[in-house]
């Protein structure tokens, strides 16, 4: 198309220009999409409700259900999409950003971080792990702050004393790192093992917990 | 493979809203635009994933916008709104046009008969294909086409 002052090239361009961001991040846009979020929240409609936050380990996405936390994510290497689309395809598509149903699961990461607390308090949503691998995680759970156990110590207390691989398996597939604290079980030996956030992440962790990681 | 309603919302907000305003105004669209996405949401498991979602949540917004105009005893008479209607500031709540950009522009818009000012946004505004604004306003591409041209002629009248 050539350029032209024809007022049909000016209409068309005013129109266009109608649709630039500046124009569109407008207050009622903003004021829109808040209220939405609100509504459809209190109608009961956001089977998952999730948040971003910042932490020492990188960003996080935390994603709670109606029964608890069902999934915190490293998004700093795979970005957010890829965790969005397992939530929808395993729970419901039915997710919304709304940062007020994380509250309390940030702020008490925000204070573990910060290390004024030493045990989470959050309801737990089991749904993304399988019975064995609850089994491993709820025991996992259980270990202190500070305090490590080997893979084989932990499908023990699991119920599973052979089970030190299948035990590996699980914590390495847990949705819910940090507030789990699968990296607090290292490898028989005194070898780190590894993490699902990698084990520069672990190594991180084990050292806001006093602990010397192994090398 | 589903797509998380995050996304769906993020990729369609702005055109829902724009296309709200141009059908009832900045004041009824902001109503109208929660409707439809609650409705939107409610549906959207059972949502057909090979239908063109971006038309699909447009149509539940044209209704809503019907809704609107229903539950307050009128039909959408953009003539009668022009002058006195959802884009006359109310002086205890003065609304933010959706573009501060060129209100006399948007003024102009919602001047245009509703099935033009509908077809001059998706077009003009958010650029969609005939096809698509055809299944949106419920009607034939041809017609879509026809709604926009018509529309854009009036639209230039009024600056020539």
């Amino acid at each position: 198309m050539t350029p032209s002052k024809s007022p049909s090239t000016d209409i068309r361009a005013r129109l266009a220009r109608l649709a630039e961001p500046a124009a569109a991040a407008s207050a009622l846009r903003s004021r829109s999409i808040a209220r939405f979020t609100e509504r459809a929240d209190a109608s009961g409609l956001v089977d998952v409700a999730y948040a971003t936050a910042d932490s020492p380990v990188g960003p996080l996405l935390l994603a709670s259900t109606q029964n608890g936390l069902v999934r915190v994510a490293y998004t700093a290497e795979g970005g957010e999409g890829g965790v969005l689309q397992q939530l929808a395809a395993r729970i419901s598509p039915r997710i919304l950003e709304r940062p007020a149903r994380l509250d309390s699961a940030r702020r008490e990461l925000d204070e573990y971080f910060a290390g004024r607390r030493q045990a989470f308090d959050l309801a737990i949503d089991w749904r993304l792990t399988g019975p064995f691998a609850e089994r491993v995680l709820r025991s996992t759970a259980a270990i202190p702050f500070g305090d490590c156990l080997t893979y084989g110590q932990i499908a023990a207390a699991a119920g599973s004393p052979r089970g030190a691989r299948a035990a590996g398996n699980a914590l390495g597939s847990n949705p819910i790192p940090i507030v789990i604290p699968c990296h607090r079980v290292l490898r028989g030996g005194g070898a780190l093992g590894g993490y699902t956030g990698g084990v520069e992440r672990k190594r991180a962790l084990l050292a806001i917990e006093g602990v010397e990681p192994p090398r | 493979m589903p797509v998380a309603f995050q996304s769906f919302f993020d990729a369609h907000a702005g055109v829902v809203l724009g296309f709200l305003v141009s059908l009832v105004g900045p004041q009824e669209a902001e109503d109208c635009f929660q409707e439809t996405f609650l409705a939107a949401l409610r549906a959207y498991p059972d949502a057909d994933r090979d239908t063109n979602l971006r038309a699909w949540v447009l149509t539940i917004a044209r209704h809503k916008a019907i809704d609107a105009f229903r539950a307050r005893g009128r039909r959408p008479d953009p003539v009668a709104d022009t002058e006195d209607g959802p884009w006359a500031p109310r002086a205890s709540a003065p609304m933010p046009s959706p573009s501060t950009a060129d209100p006399d522009l948007w003024r102009a818009i919602r001047a245009l008969p509703d099935k033009q000012r509908g077809a001059i946004f998706l077009r003009y505004v958010a650029d969609l294909p005939h096809r698509e604004i055809g299944e949106a306003l419920d009607c034939s591409e041809a017609a879509a086409r026809r709604n926009a041209h018509e529309g854009l002629k009036k639209l230039k009248e009024t600056w020539s």
